[in-house]
């Protein structure tokens, strides 16, 4: 079973955890709704919306409100911290959660130590901290954007917002920066770097690129990559492994932007709806594919 | 409160004054650290907003540079308007800077600027901001609430409601996107 931890942006709301459901565009956990925008939120849906289309498990996330401060992401820290080992789950992503060391340092042993232990997945906020910590090497997959594959790249940026100058976040640069990320100890095992062209990457070789459908608009829709994040999440808890997981991902999200036919004021849920499609349209491409392999 | 304000100035002063001009002021969190650039940016102070150092790093960062010398009038304006720093710490290593390279996109009815990590799109004849992507901090998503749908010239800054570094980033990309729409 998959879980997913993260917050919401909206400062009242409690810490919870437990199934989540999609209900248009909302998402349902014990008493609350959650409007699906970016974020956490997004990822999610897009996890539970392709695991609808394939008949797959029932999300479990932990949330917390945290608009920013903080606050939310530290109880929620703590509360991980202090019962984690009451779950089991297969996959565990973590998400946007407010980067603070010593709180991730309490908690990785605490994953860790799970049996058995789950796949790690690393993105956004907990992504940084995780780089900060100096043990990326420990979670099984990142998923930075070209920004912060830039940060990864850099062993002395404790956030993308001091990446320096000279190392150059441009896509051109991006197998000089995954060598860079990987040769400092600063990249998980795996990576699935999201850009005009998708990498995936296992122990510091490019396994695959994806670029085809490309939507260019896409770059400027707040979510896509957290529902890239959702996608591969689910995918993992299919049974797929990490790389085919991520490659099955990348072109899902793409072949979404296909289906929805965005422009940059499109908004995620717009993308997300699409997701049952393009799952189906991947994974039909990829049978035949491998149905051509074996003769 | 005096006491503690005097603490933090006989600390700075005992400590490696002479051979540093520089300081740093270290908060308990990046919005405090944005209120308090935004007073001494008022009181035309020569303040800087800078990585910290790595022993002083805690997750999620910034802190002030500010010249030793006027001290004693920093902490006193900050005090004036709340605000109390952690620490007051001479510059003994080189700090971080925070990124300075933006990258613009114009996708012809619509136009994007990059900062690092973060991404705000406006739509070209309106005006209005209809994306902002990118982030992991958790105010990205508030921020993006707060101000996809608004005009440029009427959205709240992101310096005014973010909290991490994050939405400071996003503040470099709007005041960028300000300057690059500037007729």
């Amino acid at each position: 079973m998959p879980a997913i931890i993260g917050t919401v942006p909206d400062q009242n709301f409690p810490l919870v955890h437990g199934f989540v459901k999609l209900s248009g565009n909302n998402l349902l956990i014990g008493n609350h709704m959650i409007p699906v925008n970016r974020g956490t939120p997004a990822s999610l849906a897009a996890a539970i919306k392709a695991s609808k289309a394939l008949g797959g498990p029932e999300i479990y996330a932990f949330l917390t409100g945290d608009i920013g401060r903080g606050n939310g992401s530290r109880n929620l820290y703590e509360f991980l911290t202090n019962h984690i080992q009451e779950f089991s789950f297969d996959i565990i992503t973590f998400h946007y959660l407010h980067p603070i060391l010593h709180w991730h340092n309490r908690l990785l042993p605490a994953f860790e130590s799970m049996k058995p232990r789950p796949l790690l997945i690393a993105d956004a906020g907990f992504m940084y901290v995780a780089k900060m910590s100096g043990q990326a090497f420990r979670y099984d997959v990142f998923t930075p954007d070209i920004g912060e594959l830039a940060f990864l790249a850099d062993e002395m940026a404790p956030h993308p917002f001091y990446t320096r100058g000279f190392i150059m976040h441009q896509e051109a640069n991006a197998p000089e920066l995954i060598n860079r990320a990987y040769t400092g100890k600063n990249s998980a095992k795996a990576l699935l770097v999201k850009g005009a062209k998708d990498y995936i990457v296992s122990k510091n070789k490019i396994i695959a690129t994806v670029d085809n459908p490309s939507f260019e608009a896409m770059e400027a829709i707040g979510g896509t990559g957290d529902s890239l994040t959702g996608l591969l999440t689910l995918l993992c808890a299919m049974g797929y492994d990490t790389v085919n997981a991520a490659i099955l991902a990348a072109q899902t999200n793409r072949w979404t932007g296909y289906f929805a036919n965005p422009n940059p004021a499109s908004q995620i849920i717009e993308l997300i709806e699409e997701i049952p499609r393009a799952l189906l349209h991947v994974l039909n491409n990829y049978q035949t594919e491998k149905t051509n392999v074996r003769n | 409160m005096l006491r503690h304000f005097w603490k933090k100035l006989f600390k700075v002063s005992t400590r490696n004054a002479a051979s540093v001009d520089r300081g740093i002021l270290v908060f308990e969190n990046t919005s405090e650290v944005i209120q308090a650039e935004t007073i001494l940016k008022r009181m035309e102070y020569p303040a800087r907003v800078m990585g910290p150092p790595q022993d002083i790093q805690t997750g999620c960062d910034l802190v002030i540079e500010f010249p030793l010398l006027d001290q004693l009038k920093i902490l006193h304006e900050l005090e004036l308007n709340g605000l109390q720093p952690l620490q007051v710490v001479p510059i003994t290593s080189s700090l971080l800077k925070p990124v300075d390279i933006f990258y613009t996109k114009d996708f012809n009815d619509y136009l994007m600027v990059r900062a690092a990590n973060m991404k705000i799109t406006i739509n070209k004849q309106e005006m209005k901001i209809v994306n902002i992507s990118g982030g992991g901090c958790p105010d990205v998503p508030f921020l993006a609430y707060q101000l996809v749908g608004k005009k440029l010239s009427e959205a709240p800054r992101p310096r005014d409601l973010g909290h991490t570094l994050c939405g400071y980033t996003l503040e470099l990309a709007y005041e960028e996107l300000k300057k690059t729409c500037q007729p």
